[in-house]
C-alpha cells in the first residue's frame, strides 16, 4: 500500500467539491440511514468531514474511513435536500474509487467486476447457468410478489425473499440483430439494464408493447452490458469505464433521438455518472458522453412529456379501479426530478393512485448496501412496507427494478398480498385489456 | 486522552455499541455548524435512559472529565465543539415524546426529540408549538432550549424561552433537579428554568422538558411587498407595529439576497427590487381579513411598488419557499458561509441595514442580508472562502464591526444563535465585566470542577 500522504493527495481531487459543505447538518433530516442509527458518521456531513480528514492526512490507515464511507445507500436524499448544493453522491462515488484504487479491490470483487460484469457475454452465461440451478437453493414461495426464500439456511442470504432469476431473460428473446422498428415521431433506443434483463424481463416486454402501441420507432442493440453502477459503488472505476466504452460503442452504431430506460438507476447513472466519473476521458469522449447523457430519459418521462398519453378508457367507476400506490425511486425523483410522469402513467392505466406517506423515502435497497448491511436495509425497508400497506392498495408501483426487488422482499416477509409492478407493466396490461 | 478504566466504565453504563472512541468517529463529533476550528473529543457516549445519563455524569464528575452535550450539532456558535480531554454526550437515543396533554395544553419530551417531529405531533391534535428555527427539521428540543432558539414567528409568538414551563436536569455532580411545573403558573423557588434556558450545556444536562402548547390559529394570510428602497421597507415594519398589528411573521430580504434567490430558484422575484417584505398575519378569520387589509394599505402608503396576497395554500407556500431558499441561494455562491444574527431594536432596522451595506463595501466582502425584520433580528450572511486567509481576515474584522454597530444601536450580539465560543470573547463588550464575573461565579459554584461544556459563554 502506498503511503497515506499519497492518498491525501489523491483525495485533494475532491477538495473543491468538499469545501462546499457548510456543515449545517440539514442532511440529518432526510438520511434514511441516519434515521436508523443517529450516528454522525452515517450521514453525509460526517462522511464529508471524514474525507476532508483523509485529505488533511489525519489518519494512519484508510480502513476506518473506507468502512464508514461504504455505509451509505448512495440514495442522494442528502444531496437533494442540501442547502449548499453539495454534489454528495458524486463525491462519494469518486472517493470510493480513489480508496479502492489505493487499497486494491478485494479478490472476490475483482472476480465479480473484472471477470464477469465487465464482460457482458460471460455475465449473461453465468447468470443463465445460475438460473437453472437456483431451484436447488431456493423454494418458490407462493406469494403475490413471486419471491423465493432461502431453502438452505445460508448466512449470506439470511431470511431474504429474493427475486428469482428469470428462466427467460430478455436478451435471450431478442433476435440476433436486436430490434429496429419504424415509427412516427422521435426514435427511441432502449437500454435494458441487468435487473430488468435477468429478473424482470416482463418490464422490458411491457415497455416494448407500450412504445409500439404509441407508434414509437424503437432500437434495441443486442449485447448490451451493465450500466456500471455496481462496479462504481464498489470503487472499480476501471470496470465502469470499460462498461461505458462497451455500451457507448454499441449504441453509437444506431441512429436514435432519445435513449430510454425503464430502470431509474440506469437512467441516473447514464445521465449523471457516465459524464462525470468516466476515467480520464479524451475531449472527444467527453463530448460523446455529454451528448448521450443529454439524450437519456426515463421511459415514463419520455412517454408523458414527448409522446403524450391519454387515459385508457376502462369504463370503470373510480371506486371500481384497482388501488395502486407509487414509490418514488431515489434515482428518479431525487437524482432526476422525475416524479409526476410515472404517476400520470399509472392513472392513465386506469388505476386509482393512492399516495403513501413518505412516497419519496428511500426503500433501503442501495445496491450492495443491501448485501453488506441487510439488517439496516431491512429496517429501512420495513418503514416503506408499513407505508405501502397503510394505503390499502393491491399493487405498489415503482420505476426502478432495484426498488422492486427490495419492496418485494419486504412485502414477502410481511406476508402481504400486494403485487409489485412497474408503471409500464400496469399500462401494458391496460392496453391488453383494451385490445384483447 | 481518557484512562482505559474510565472508558470501560462508560461502556458498562451504555453498552458496547454506544461508546465510540475510534478516531474516525471522534472527527465526526469535532464540529458543529459554526465556522470554527474542529476539536476532537476523547470519546462519545450515547445513553438512552435517565439513569445512564446520571451514571455518566457521576463518573465524569469523579474523574473531572469535561462533558459536552450534543443534540443535532446545528448550532452556529460552537456550542458543541468539545474538549479534547472530554467526552461528547449524544442525545440521539433520548428522543421520546413522553406526553402531549391536550386538556392542559403542554408536552413533556426528552431532549433528543427533533423540533419538527414535536411540532407535527402537536399539530395533529389541533395544538401549536410556535418556535420554528430554520433548522427545525433537524434541531433537537434540548438544543433549542439550551440555545434559546428563535424563529420566524418570534415577533408574535416569542421564542423557545416563552414555552418552557419546566425542566428536569442533572447538575455537574449528577444530582437530579426538578424545576418549574406542568401548571401555567408556578411561583416556588428560584426561576431555575429561566436560568437553564440558553445555558448551552454549561449549568446542567437536560433530561426532560415541559413545553407550553397553544391552540392553533384558525386562519392565516401571507403577502409579499416589493420596495424600491430599503428605507421604505424598514419604515413599513415600524409602521405596522405602531398601528398595533403584530404579524406572526415579518421578514425582510435585501437586494443581494433577492438576486441570489432568483438566480437559484427562478421563483419570479423582481431582481431590481431593493427589498422585499414577506408578511403573514394569523388568528381568527375575521381579524385576519381586517389586519391583512390594514397591512396592505400601510405597505402601499409607505411606498411599496406592489403588494401581492396569497390566494391559496400553494401561493402561500411559494412565498415562504422564497424565504426558505435564502440561505441555500446564498450558500451556493461561495464555499464558506458565516451566518450572523446581531439584533437591534426594530426601529433601528433601517440604520442597521445601511451599516451592513457600508461594512460590506469597506471590507470588500459579500454580505447578503435577510431575516426577522419584525423583531430586529437580521441575518447578515457573509460569503467567503475560508481557505483564502487574507479575505477571511477581512471577514473577521467585518464581523467585529457588525457587533460594534449593533451594540451602539442598543442591540445584542446574538438574537438567537447563542454565545458558544464564537461570541464568548465579545460578550464583555455587550454585558460588561461584572456580568461576566457574576456568570463565572455562578458557574464555579454550580460546577466547581468545570466539567460542563467548558469554554462556552463565559470564556472559561
Ligand atoms: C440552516 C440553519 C438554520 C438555523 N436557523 C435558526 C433559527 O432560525 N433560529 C435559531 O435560533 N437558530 C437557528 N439555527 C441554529 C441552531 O439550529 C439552533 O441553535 C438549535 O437550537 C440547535 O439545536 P441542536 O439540536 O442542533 O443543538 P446542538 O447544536 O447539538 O447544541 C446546541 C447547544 O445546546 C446544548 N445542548 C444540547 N442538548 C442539550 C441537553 N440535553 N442538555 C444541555 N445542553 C444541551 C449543547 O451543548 C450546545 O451548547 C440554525 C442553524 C442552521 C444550521
Ligand atoms: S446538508 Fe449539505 S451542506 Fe449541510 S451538512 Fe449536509 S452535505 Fe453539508
Ligand atoms: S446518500 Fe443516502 S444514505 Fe448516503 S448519506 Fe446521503 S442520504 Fe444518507
Amino acid at each position: 500500500m502506498a503511503d497515506m500522504k499519497e492518498l491525501a493527495n489523491l483525495v485533494k481531487e475532491l477538495e473543491d467539491q468538499l469545501v462546499t459543505c457548510i456543515r449545517c447538518g440539514m442532511c440529518q433530516s432526510v438520511c434514511p440511514l441516519f434515521e436508523q442509527t443517529r450516528k454522525e458518521a452515517d450521514v453525509a456531513r460526517g462522511k464529508l468531514a471524514l474525507l476532508t480528514g483523509l485529505m488533511e492526512n489525519m489518519f494512519t490507515d484508510p480502513d476506518g474511513v473506507n468502512e464508514r464511507l461504504n455505509r451509505c445507500l448512495l440514495c442522494g436524499s442528502c444531496a437533494a435536500n442540501c442547502p449548499s448544493g453539495v454534489n454528495v453522491v458524486e463525491i462519494f462515488i469518486k472517493a470510493r474509487a480513489i480508496l479502492a484504487e489505493y487499497k486494491g479491490l478485494s479478490p472476490a470483487k475483482k472476480l465479480i467486476f473484472r471477470q464477469l460484469l465487465a464482460h457482458p457475454g460471460r455475465f449473461d452465461a453465468m447468470v443463465d447457468w445460475a438460473g437453472r440451478f437456483q431451484g436447488l437453493f431456493a423454494k418458490p414461495d407462493a406469494n403475490a410478489q413471486g419471491t423465493s426464500c432461502a431453502r438452505l439456511v445460508s448466512p449470506l442470504l439470511s431470511n431474504r425473499h429474493f427475486m428469482p432469476l428469470s428462466s427467460n431473460p430478455f436478451h435471450k428473446t431478442l433476435p440476433e440483430k436486436g430490434v429496429t422498428t419504424p415509427g412516427s415521431g422521435p426514435k427511441a433506443a432502449i437500454f435494458i439494464g441487468c435487473l430488468i434483463d435477468k429478473i424482470f424481463p416482463g418490464v422490458a416486454h411491457a415497455s416494448l408493447k407500450v412504445l409500439s402501441h404509441h407508434n414509437v420507432g424503437v432500437v434495441i442493440p443486442p449485447g448490451q452490458g451493465c450500466c456500471g453502477i455496481p462496479s462504481l459503488a464498489s470503487g472499480d472505476r476501471d470496470s465502469f469505464t470499460r462498461l461505458v466504452d462497451h455500451n457507448l460503442a454499441l449504441f453509437e452504431k444506431y441512429d436514435f433521438d432519445v435513449l430510454v430506460t425503464a430502470c431509474a438507476t440506469c437512467t441516473s447513472t447514464i445521465k449523471k455518472l457516465w459524464p462525470s466519473v468516466y476515467k480520464n476521458p479524451s475531449p472527444g469522449m467527453q463530448k460523446k458522453l455529454t451528448a448521450l447523457s443529454e439524450k437519456t430519459m426515463d421511459i415514463n418521462q419520455f412517454l408523458v412529456d414527448q409522446v403524450g398519453i391519454e387515459p385508457i378508457e376502462t369504463g370503470l367507476e373510480d371506486a371500481e379501479k384497482e388501488i395502486v400506490t407509487y414509490h418514488d425511486p431515489c434515482h428518479l425523483k431525487k437524482s432526476l426530478g422525475v416524479a409526476d410522469q410515472p404517476r400520470q402513467v399509472i392513472r392513465a392505466a386506469g388505476c386509482r393512485l393512492e399516495e403513501m406517506a413518505g412516497s419519496d423515502k428511500c426503500c433501503g435497497m442501495g445496491g450492495s448496501f443491501n448485501v453488506y448491511h441487510y439488517d439496516l436495509s431491512s429496517a429501512i425497508g420495513t418503514l416503506k412496507e408499513h407505508n405501502i400497506e397503510a394505503t390499502g392498495c393491491t399493487a405498489v408501483s415503482t420505476g426502478c427494478p432495484a426498488c422492486m426487488m427490495q419492496i418485494s422482499d419486504m412485502l414477502g416477509k410481511a406476508g402481504a398480498s400486494i403485487r409489485v409492478r412497474h408503471p409500464m407493466e400496469l399500462y401494458a396490461r391496460a392496453l391488453e385489456k383494451l385490445t384483447p | 486522552m481518557i484512562q482505559k478504566s474510565i472508558l470501560e466504565a462508560l461502556q458498562k453504563i451504555v453498552g458496547p455499541p454506544h461508546l465510540l472512541t475510534q478516531k474516525e468517529d471522534m472527527l465526526t463529533y469535532s464540529y458543529d455548524a459554526a465556522v470554527l476550528d474542529p476539536v476532537m473529543p476523547a470519546a462519545a457516549v450515547i445513553p438512552e435512559t435517565k439513569d445512564q445519563v446520571g451514571d455518566i455524569i457521576a463518573l465524569c464528575a469523579e474523574n473531572q472529565i469535561p462533558i459536552t452535550v450534543r443534540g443535532s450539532g446545528t448550532n452556529l456558535s460552537g456550542g458543541t465543539i468539545p474538549y479534547s480531554s472530554g467526552i461528547v454526550l449524544l442525545t440521539g437515543r433520548m428522543n421520546k415524546i413522553i406526553e402531549i396533554n391536550e386538556a392542559d395544553m403542554y408536552a413533556v419530551v426528552e431532549p433528543g426529540v427533533v423540533t419538527a417531529t414535536l411540532a407535527a405531533e402537536v399539530e395533529k391534535r389541533g395544538l401549536f408549538y410556535p418556535p420554528d428555527p430554520g433548522s427545525m427539521a433537524v434541531s433537537t428540543i434540548g438544543g433549542n432550549v439550551a440555545e434559546n432558539a428563535g424563529g420566524l414567528r418570534g415577533l408574535k409568538y416569542g421564542v423557545t424561552k416563552d414555552y418552557v414551563m419546566g425542566l428536569r436536569f442533572f447538575d455537574s455532580q449528577g444530582n437530579y433537579i426538578k424545576t418549574g411545573s406542568r401548571t401555567v403558573k408556578c411561583a416556588t423557588g428560584y426561576n431555575i428554568t429561566g436560568l437553564m434556558v440558553g445555558s448551552e450545556g454549561t449549568l446542567g444536562i437536560l433530561d426532560q422538558v415541559i413545553l407550553k402548547l397553544i391552540p392553533a390559529p384558525k386562519a392565516r394570510q401571507a403577502m409579499v411587498a416589493v420596495y424600491d428602497t430599503i428605507e421604505q421597507a424598514s419604515e413599513t415594519v415600524a409602521g405596522i407595529i405602531s398601528a398595533r398589528i403584530v404579524p406572526a411573521t415579518l421578514e425582510i430580504l435585501d437586494n443581494f439576497t433577492i438576486r441570489a434567490v432568483e438566480d437559484f430558484s427562478k421563483a419570479g422575484l423582481p431582481k431590481d427590487a431593493a427589498a422585499l417584505l414577506l408578511i403573514e398575519v394569523d388568528g381568527h378569520p375575521a381579524v385576519v381579513t381586517e389586519e391583512a387589509e390594514q397591512v396592505k394599505a400601510l405597505c402601499l402608503k409607505m411606498g411599496a411598488r406592489t403588494i401581492d396576497q396569497a390566494k391559496d395554500d400553494a401561493q402561500r407556500d411559494k412565498i415562504w419557499a422564497a424565504r426558505r431558499a435564502a440561505l441555500s441561494a446564498l450558500a451556493q455562491l461561495k464555499p464558506t458561509l458565516v451566518l450572523e444574527d446581531a439584533t437591534v431594536p426594530r426601529s433601528r432596522i433601517p440604520d442597521m441595514v445601511r451599516a451592513l451595506q457600508d461594512i460590506a463595501k469597506k471590507y470588500r466582502i459579500d454580505i447578503g442580508t435577510f431575516g426577522h425584520a419584525g423583531d430586529g433580528n437580521l441575518h447578515p450572511t457573509i460569503l467567503t472562502d475560508r481557505r483564502n486567509k487574507e479575505e477571511f481576515y477581512r471577514v473577521e474584522q467585518a464581523i467585529e464591526e457588525i457587533f460594534d454597530v449593533a451594540l451602539s444601536m442598543g442591540g445584542t450580539l446574538s438574537g438567537e444563535h447563542g454565545t458558544g465560543i464564537a461570541k464568548a470573547p465579545f460578550l464583555e463588550k455587550e454585558a460588561g465585566y461584572s456580568s461576566i464575573l457574576f456568570s463565572r461565579q455562578l458557574r464555579a459554584a454550580l460546577d466547581p470542577s468545570n466539567i460542563l461544556n467548558p469554554g462556552k459563554i463565559t470564556g472559561v
